[in-house]
């Protein structure tokens, strides 16, 4: 692949932006506001960090696999997905409709090239994730796994669980991140059930820990997952702390958990989409 | 088409299910001390804003932690609590199945499983949320009582009557917005069936939301001169045998229709209680052996073959073959 400069990738992370708010404002349902937090991490992923085939293949031998717990954050996956050439972009006008591909949450069963496994309900993502990247070791394939999981989901046992394990195992090819936040359906984290200090509880787990400050700013991602990735093979599993501000990139939705699950209405939308280029044309 | 059917209960009204929970609670709030709430991180979803609000020091937020919600409500009932629980009716029972098994259903716990969101009609979340088989899972469990509400106000009723009942339940309700056609001021005895109609070609068991789509359909059959006995089955478990006996033996025919799994739901109870009793045709309403899908919730009942149109259909199949 070649390689895109930062103001290429800040391009698309606009033209993401513009296609998560269009995709939910058509059906009126989804999840924008960490679609929107988290587009710079995704189009780090996919364009410029994995390895990886449009031309979809589920076991992906020799790519790197990109796993998302928090699956209601699907509008910025498909958006990056089909931007990357994985399907027609047009495709996205679908999404949450009757006989999609494009479902609310992540599926398989119908074929949308890129997923390859079921996420929605949390907690589940990074026990697969491991469950791959152990799959990657018996395989002699040195690929990296990724996974994102969200800071509320934390909150779910299984996370734990599945903590505990990937150190236990040495699964040292996986670079896990939370999107911090701070924010989840009924309010800030804190308020919710205060997750207090991740970073301790990570390192005590036995991870290799490190901390993206500005989980909007493609520089600051970019550095992050390279350090994430110079820290693998080293028998530790990597855990990246990705701070970011749920609905960033529009005025009126950054930095409140208001926008975890609402549509823009028709007035929102227009004034959403006068805050973001149209970079690549909308799909 | 609805609107200009004559059926034999109507509506000004529509409200979601889980209104009628939350106003409901809210009202138990204030009468009963003992009822405490807990919610994982969906308290506007379920409804329970207003009794949290009234009622802050017996309301708990757990955050997203099913199973530990289920763990915490059974131990409050040592001591004198009755806990009720919200969350999606997914991750009230298939999330935290052996949570509720264990130290819910058998070790006897007074803890109310109030569930949102069950079935296809929670639209466009899609299949990972909209959970077929809760009822299944719910009515296998010793101990455990299982009540799937038709729409606000009986919701309403029925999350009143079981802050009196003592034991494990489960209530079943949902996301949309739905057609208010029983009383406000209704009864609701656990266990005991409502005739809602008398007729005498066939037995029409309907339970949830697609009560009313039992009801629509029983005005369509009435135009073709077919005399539809409608009960509605809010209590799956206990089942009220007596009752479907009573009217299978009249009719001579049953139809079962519910927003669930055929594998697992209502039909299989029913079933059950005829081929013990009194064998009689049995057709079925409900999803067949299928995941669901992002959609809206009427388009959804259509393509699964749950609305109103489908139990016509199964009505003269069912009569077809006595
Ligand atoms: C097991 C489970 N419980 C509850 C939910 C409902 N739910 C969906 S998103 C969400 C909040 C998640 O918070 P966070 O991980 O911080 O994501 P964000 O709000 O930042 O997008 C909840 C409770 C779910 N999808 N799965
Ligand atoms: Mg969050």
């Amino acid at each position: 692949m070649e390689k895109h400069s930062t103001e290429q990738l800040q391009a698309i992370c606009s033209q993401v932006r513009r296609d998560i708010l269009r995709m939910v404002h058509a059906c009126q349902s989804g999840h924008p506001g960490a679609s929107l937090g988290c587009t710079e991490f995704f189009v780090a992923l996919y364009f410029d960090q994995m390895k990886h085939n449009k031309n979809f293949n589920i076991d992906g031998i020799g790519e790197d696999l990109f796993f998302l717990s928090n699956g209601h954050i699907s509008p910025v996956w498909y958006s990056v997905l089909s931007r990357s050439g994985y399907f027609d972009t047009k495709e996205l006008a679908t999404f949450r409709k009757i006989n999609s591909r494009l479902q609310g949450h992540p599926a398989t069963e119908e074929g949308l090239p890129g997923i390859r496994v079921a996420s929605g309900s949390l907690g589940q993502g990074l026990s697969v994730a491991i469950g791959a990247a152990l799959t990657k070791k018996m395989n002699g394939d040195k690929q990296t796994v990724y996974a994102l999981m969200g800071d509320g989901e934390q909150q779910e046992g299984q996370i734990w669980e599945a903590a505990m394990c990937a150190p236990h195992h040495k699964v040292d090819n996986l670079i896990a991140s939370i999107d911090l936040n701070g924010q989840q359906i009924d309010g800030p984290t804190k308020e919710i059930m205060n997750l207090l200090d991740l970073k301790a509880k990570w390192e005590a787990f036995g991870w290799e820990v490190i901390v993206t400050e500005n989980g909007n700013d493609i520089t600051n991602v970019l550095q992050s997952l390279e350090k994430a990735k110079s820290l693998l093979g080293k028998g530790k599993p990597v855990l990246n702390l990705l701070h970011t501000d749920m609905g960033f990139g529009v005025d009126f939705m950054v930095g409140t958990h208001k926008w975890h699950g609402v549509a823009p209405n028709d007035e929102q939308l227009e004034k959403a989409l006068g805050q973001l280029e149209e970079t690549l044309g909308d799909y | 088409m609805e609107k200009t059917l004559d059926t034999k209960y109507t509506y000004t009204e529509k409200k979601d299910t889980r209104s009628g929970f939350g106003d409901g609670f809210l009202e138990l709030g204030r009468k009963n001390k003992n009822v405490v709430g807990l919610c994982a991180d969906l308290i506007g979803s379920l409804k329970m804003g207003a009794f949290q609000k009234e009622f802050p020091d017996r309301f708990f937020q757990v955050g997203i932690s099913e199973a530990n919600m289920m763990g915490l409500a059974a131990g409050m009932t040592i001591g004198g609590k009755i806990p009720f629980t919200g969350t999606f009716a997914n991750f009230s029972t298939g999330r935290v199945y052996d949570q509720i098994r264990q130290s819910i259903a058998y070790s006897e716990k007074n803890v109310k499983i109030c569930a949102s969101h069950a079935g296809l009609t929670l639209g466009e979340d899609g299949a990972t949320h909209q959970i077929l088989e809760d009822v299944g899972m719910m009515k296998m469990l010793p101990n455990m009582t299982v009540i799937n509400p038709c729409d606000y106000n009986q919701t309403k009723a029925a999350t009143l009557a079981i802050a009196d009942h003592e034991g494990p339940v489960y209530l079943r309700f949902g996301r949309p917005s739905w057609p208010i056609f029983t009383p406000a001021d209704q009864p609701f005895e656990i266990g005991k069936a409502w005739k809602m109609i008398d007729g005498k070609d066939v037995s029409l068991f309907a339970t949830g939301h697609l009560v009313w789509e039992a009801v629509v359909a029983e005005a369509m059959l009435r135009e073709e001169g077919i005399s539809v006995e409608l009960i509605n089955i809010h209590t799956i478990k206990p089942l009220d045998t007596a009752a479907i006996l009573a009217s299978v033996a009249k009719t001579g025919c049953a139809v079962t229709a519910e927003e669930h799994q055929l594998n697992g739901g209502l039909g299989d109870s029913v079933a059950q209680t005829l081929i013990r009793n009194n064998p009689a045709p049995q057709e079925f309403v409900g999803v067949d052996d299928s995941f669901g899908e992002s959609g809206k919730p009427v388009d959804l009942l259509e393509k699964y073959g749950l609305n109103a149109e489908n139990i016509v259909k199964a009505v003269k199949k069912a009569i077809a073959r006595k």
